[in-house]
This record gives C-alpha cells, sequence and structure tokens, in this order.
C-alpha cells in the first residue's frame, strides 16, 4: 500500500479533524501540505501558530511544533519567537476575526515591521466558531447572527489593509483556484519578510445558511465565485462597481529589511 | 558605520553603585541571563525599558517595544518557548491587559518574568493594590510565584531569583515593584559574576519520537522541556491538554493538569517561600508586611521598643505562594499580629485566615498615594497592644 505523501505532515492520531463537512479550512490546511511538500519543508524547523476559531484548529493537524489557543495573538508570539531564533520558520494560520478583528492592531504592527512569519488568513466572512456572527470582513448588509436585518458595517479589504501597513508580499485566492492559492502560499513561504495570503473560503454552517441562505458548500463555493474577479479585471472598474467583489491575485511581491528588534544594532552617522 | 555597541559592560556590573530601582531590576535581570524584552511604554516603569534598550544589545540579546501590552506578553511567550529567558515591565494598567498573556504563560509553562510596578490607577502614587490581581488575574486554575522586594538591592536580588524560580518550575514570575520602589535611588552592590547563581530549566534528554509526552512531569511535577524547533513536535495550547500535548475533552485529564499544575508550585511551598525576621525574637506584637511597607514598620517597631511595647516585623519576601508555616509560627509566638499594607485590605485577609484565630489580629491599611509613616503605624501598635 503507498502511504499518502502528504501524510508525514498530518500528527500522528491528529485526526479525524473537527472541521464541518465542507469547511474551507481543511481545504486550505491541503494547500499547506501541498506547498511544504512541492518545497520539501523540513518540518523540524517550522513552529505554526492558530489563535482561536475554526481556521485556528489547522496547525493543530500539523506534524510541528505549533502554538495554539488564545484568539488574536498569533502575530505577537511569531515575532517572539522569530527574535530569539531567526532561524525557525514560522506559519500563522488565522481566522478574519483572529486576524484583523481582535488581532487588527498586531496585524499592521507586522506588516510595518516587516515582521518575518508568512500569515494564512482563511477568510470565511464570519466569526464561524462562534456560531457566525458578523466580522469585519462581512460583506456590506449581509444577514448573520448578531446583524438580522443586515450588516451595516462596511468591510475591511484585509490584503489593501496589509498592503498599506507594508506586507512585502500579498495575495487573495478562493477554493476555486487552489493552484493558485498553493502557488501563492509556496511563494509566501519562500518570502523573507511579512507575507500574507488571503483565501476567501466557505463556511457553510453559519455564512452559507445566514448570509446566501444556503447551508450547501458547493452554492456557497459558487456564489464566492460569481463575486470574484481579478486585478486585471478590478483595474477597469471605478470603486463603486468593485464594492462586493473579491479582488483576486497577487498584489505585493517586494523585500525591504525584515524586523530584528526595536533598537537598531549598528547606528549610521553622518560623519 | 559605527557599531554602538562596542563600549559593552557586559552583562553583571559588578560593584557599588548608587542606583535608581527601576535601573537596579533590569541590571538583576540582565545578570540572571536575560536576553529578551518587551514592553510597552508606561510611568514608573519607562526607565526598566530604557535602560534595557540600552543594555541588552550590549550583551546581545533583542529589546522590543511592543505595539501593547498584549504584544509584548506575547512576544516573551514565543521568546521563552524559542529558549530565551524573557522579562518584561508594566504598571497597574498594562498589567491589567498582561493577565491574558499570563493565563498563556502558566498553561504552557513558559517561563517569563514580569515586574509590575504598581501605581495608583492612572497616577504615579504609591500603592500596594495590585496584590491581589498578581494572584490570580488570569481566568483558569494556576498558582502564582508573586517576591515583592522592599529596596533598591532586593531589585536587583529579586530579579535574580524571579528568573532562577521561573526556570526551575517553568512558570511565569512576578517581581512586585512600587513607584515607591522603582523610582527610589539607593546604594546596591553587585556581587561578582560568579557569585551570582544562575539556574536553567531542564531539557528533555531522549531524542524527538511519536511515543514523546512533553507534558509528563515525573516526579518533579515541572516537564522538561524541549525547544522549539528541535524535531519535538510539540503543541502548546491554553486549551486542556494531555500528557502528549493534545487538546483533550476528557474531565480526567483536565483534573490531572490542573492538579499538577497547581501542585507544582503548591507542593514546594518550603523552597520558594522566604521571609525574613526583624526583631522578632522576643515580639508580642508582629507587623506582618511586604514591599515598601517593611521600611516604615520596621520604624515603627523601633519606636514601640521606645516605649517599652515589644514589637517585631515579619517581612514576607514571597507573597504568593502564601509563607503560611512562617506566618502560622508567628501567630503561635504573639499576642497580636497587625498587617501593614497600601490599599484598602487585600493581603490582611489571606493573614487573617493563616493565624486562624491563634492570636488577635488587626489592620494597618492605606490607599492614599502614599506610604505609611511609622505613626500611623504605631498608632495601630497602640490599639493592638493590651
Ligand atoms: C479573548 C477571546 N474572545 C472571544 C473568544 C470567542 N471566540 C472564539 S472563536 C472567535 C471568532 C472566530 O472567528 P475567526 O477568527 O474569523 O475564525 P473562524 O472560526 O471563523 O475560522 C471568538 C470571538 C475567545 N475565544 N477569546
Ligand atoms: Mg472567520
Amino acid at each position: 500500500m503507498t502511504i499518502n505523501p502528504m501524510r508525514k505532515y498530518v500528527r500522528p492520531h491528529g485526526l479525524p479533524h473537527f472541521f464541518c463537512p465542507g469547511c474551507g479550512a481543511g481545504q486550505v490546511l491541503q494547500y499547506f501540505t501541498r506547498a511544504a511538500h512541492e518545497l520539501s519543508l523540513n518540518l523540524d524547523n517550522i513552529v505554526a501558530i492558530g489563535g482561536v476559531g475554526c481556521a485556528a484548529r489547522i496547525p493543530i493537524y500539523l506534524n510541528v511544533d505549533v502554538l495554539h489557543g488564545v484568539h488574536g495573538r498569533t502575530l505577537a508570539w511569531a515575532m517572539g519567537i522569530k527574535l530569539a531564533k531567526p532561524e525557525l520558520k514560522v506559519v500563522v494560520f488565522a481566522g478574519d476575526g483572529d486576524a484583523v478583528s481582535i488581532g487588527g492592531n498586531h496585524f499592521i504592527h507586522a506588516a510595518r515591521r516587516n515582521l518575518d512569519v508568512t500569515m494564512i488568513v482563511v477568510n470565511n466572512l464570519n466569526f464561524a466558531m462562534t456560531g457566525g456572527q458578523v466580522a469585519p470582513t462581512t460583506p456590506y448588509s449581509s444577514v448573520t447572527t448578531t446583524t438580522p436585518y443586515g450588516s451595516g458595517e462596511p468591510p475591511f479589504d484585509i490584503c489593501r489593509l496589509a498592503e498599506t501597513a507594508g506586507a512585502t508580499y500579498v495575495a487573495r485566492w478562493t477554493p476555486n483556484k487552489p493552484l493558485q492559492a498553493i502557488r501563492s502560499i509556496k511563494t509566501a513561504l519562500s518570502h523573507k519578510g511579512f507575507s500574507v495570503v488571503e483565501i476567501v473560503a466557505q463556511c457553510p454552517t453559519h455564512f452559507g445558511r445566514y448570509a446566501i441562505g444556503s447551508g450547501n458548500p458547493a452554492d456557497l463555493l459558487k456564489w464566492i465565485d460569481e463575486r470574484s474577479i481579478t486585478k486585471v479585471q478590478a483595474e477597469s472598474l471605478d470603486p463603486s462597481e468593485r464594492e462586493g467583489k473579491f479582488v483576486l491575485g497577487e498584489f505585493v511581491n517586494t523585500e525591504r529589511p525584515v524586523y530584528r528588534g526595536t533598537t537598531r544594532y549598528e547606528v549610521e552617522r553622518a560623519e | 558605520m559605527t557599531d554602538t555597541r562596542t563600549e559593552s559592560r557586559g552583562r553583571v556590573l559588578t560593584g557599588v553603585h548608587f542606583m535608581l530601582g527601576n535601573y537596579a531590576v533590569a541590571e538583576g535581570a540582565l545578570a540572571a541571563g536575560c536576553d529578551f524584552f518587551a514592553g510597552y511604554p508606561i510611568t514608573p516603569a519607562n526607565e526598566i525599558s530604557e535602560r534595557m534598550s540600552q543594555r541588552l544589545p550590549e550583551v546581545g540579546g533583542v529589546f522590543v517595544q511592543g505595539e501593547d501590552e498584549l504584544a509584548s506578553i506575547y512576544a516573551l511567550a514565543g521568546a521563552s518557548l524559542a529558549g530565551a529567558k524573557a522579562m518584561t515591565a508594566t504598571a497597574s494598567a498594562g498589567f491589567n491587559y498582561m493577565q491574558e498573556g499570563l493565563g498563556y504563560c502558566y498553561a504552557v509553562e513558559a517561563p517569563v518574568v514580569v515586574v509590575d510596578v504598581q501605581r495608583c490607577r492612572g497616577e504615579n502614587f504609591a500603592s500596594q493594590a495590585d496584590v491581589m490581581q498578581m494572584r490570580w488575574g488570569a481566568s483558569g486554575d494556576y498558582e502564582a510565584i508573586v517576591l515583592a522586594p522592599s529596596s533598591v538591592q532586593e531589585l536587583f536580588d529579586y530579579a535574580i531569583r524571579a528568573f532562577n524560580l521561573a526556570e526551575k518550575y517553568r512558570s511565569p514570575v512576578i517581581v512586585m515593584s512600587e513607584t515607591t520602589l522603582a523610582l527610589m535611588r539607593e546604594r546596591i552592590l553587585i556581587p561578582p559574576a560568579d557569585a551570582i547563581p544562575i539556574v536553567n530549566r531542564r531539557k528533555v534528554t531522549q531524542p524527538p519520537s511519536p511515543e514523546f509526552l512533553p507534558y509528563k512531569a515525573e516526579p518533579s511535577g515541572t516537564p522538561d522541556w524541549a525547544p522549539l524547533g528541535s524535531g519535538y513536535n510539540v503543541i502548546y495550547s491554553l486549551n486542556p491538554h494531555d500528557e502528549r500535548g493534545r487538546i483533550d475533552w476528557d474531565p480526567n485529564v483536565f483534573e490531572g493538569l490542573y492538579k499538577r499544575i497547581t501542585g507544582k508550585i503548591r507542593d514546594n511551598r518550603k523552597d520558594i517561600c522566604f521571609t525574613e525576621s526583624f526583631h522578632m525574637d522576643d515580639a508580642q506584637i508582629a507587623l506582618v508586611t511586604y514591599g515598601s511597607e517593611v521600611r516604615p514598620a520596621i520604624d515603627a517597631a523601633e519606636l514601640a521598643r521606645d516605649k517599652g511595647i515589644k514589637v517585631g516585623v515579619l517581612k514576607l519576601g514571597t507573597v504568593w505562594p502564601v509563607p503560611e508555616d512562617e506566618i502560622r509560627e508567628v501567630a503561635g509566638q504573639v499576642d497580636a499580629i497587625i498587617s501593614v499594607e497600601m490599599n484598602m485590605g487585600k493581603y490582611a485577609g489571606e493573614v487573617e485566615r493563616v493565624v486562624g484565630g491563634r492570636c488577635r489580629t488587626f489592620r494597618a491599611t492605606k490607599n492614599r498615594g502614599l506610604i505609611h509613616s511609622p505613626d500611623e503605624i504605631l498608632a495601630v501598635i497602640e490599639e493592638a497592644r493590651r
């Protein structure tokens, strides 16, 4: 019998996972293992971090060192690890709430500092684990369990936020574009600096049922696909036409010095 | 390009100094091997960060000014699990925010040191009102180790003790500072490096394997540490976890974990707790106190003795865990115990619980942004005298 080559990335006795049938988090777990496999990453050198939430459980299933269980502080942990032991590769898996609601401040500061970690944001457009409440990423006017009459808040665009704050690799895909998602995760993992890959993913259990009226994962994936446009298509649209669309592609890929601590070690002085 | 670090002063500034309390606690940390500091500006703790930002690069360490207290305490957790000896410093309002991250450090047994320079809400006056928060400010079950220095010298000495206890028990240790001490300058003696005892956490000895149990902690109650990134593939989760580290929903696992985490401190009270006695040999009244309040308490005991009242002082070096044996012994000796503290009466309840009716109890408590004067304590002594 041949063993699935991805099996070595999964923690022994770690399965079954706790994701709902059709949840996008399982797909993102697979994208990561494929990317790691294609890059021949050394597992012993990786620390995977999850906060709290459904997406935050992805690292629990990976056979690597893991920090888990506190909502929104993933990047703060990552900062300590990277500065104490820069040779480690640190990968954060975060829900949208984890990344840009409770963890929003850490997010923009990690981007500003160009902290050398990869953050994979599973944006399922709501707070899934707590029962489908509105998130800072929920599309305007969507019904959720705390917006029974539709959300009255405009959402964040996570990629634009990352770009503006200084992230040096930024991309967005959906599970409708798995190969592109894997490619971007590979690029992010190979990138030196703060890299953000956002996957706009389906939460059929909550977002699907409340916001689009169907708990069928395929319906929600289709709904996401219908609202997805490419970066090039987006350029020809004015802001009002872009509203409610998911712009897909690679938005930033640059280099600048990575974060090593608050004080510089060498000081250049004008002679 | 010039390297500002070329004039490194080294880790241990052996010699006699006239030093600010905040600098002394930073120097103690450096002498203990601290190589990572993260903090967020707050008065009256700022001089600790400032000193660390200068000194850590000199000794090859890392200084971070976090975007807030949460970033700072979690950076400590990450750095500690990666092997660093990590410290932060804050003051009351910032200490509130750090509770969350402290809870994580207790749960995953990450040794870190936190200096809380207590102040009055929003104002930089003297207070000891955080003494209860230092014990159980975070959610969940755990036992805290909290050390209470009374002088600038002790800020230095207890910082070293704090790191050593943190490493030994894989637990956060809090150094309870106060505006009073932090902003005071006193003469201190820094010993030679080789006279400073250093404890390092025990590392696992067996090689990584799928059978490895990172939270197995027999017999000491403190598990050996597997450094991040060395192939042991440990889960450090806040959630209840079994000996393998996997999140578990079994009540027996919850209970076993909580028993061990509290037990590793409770069962080692004799090793962790320390007190000091002043004029206690023939005392009939004892002042039980901690931190800066020890200073006016000793003065008050001496004033009382001038009046023929036999008063002594029991100084609590550790406030948590409670030095129960030492307090009970004093309660068996004296007629009355007076709890002296700078808050509306917090630790006094703990002292009275331990005394358990063995002698009469009184309180000298106060929260006016001012330390007790010896006369104020003397007034309570007069009241307690029969
Ligand atoms: C400090 C704190 N606040 C609130 C919660 C409750 N909580 C658990 S998961 C979650 C939000 C999850 O949303 P997201 O991060 O988007 O992850 P998802 O479950 O959608 O993948 C919240 C608020 C918590 N665990 N901790
Ligand atoms: Mg979500």
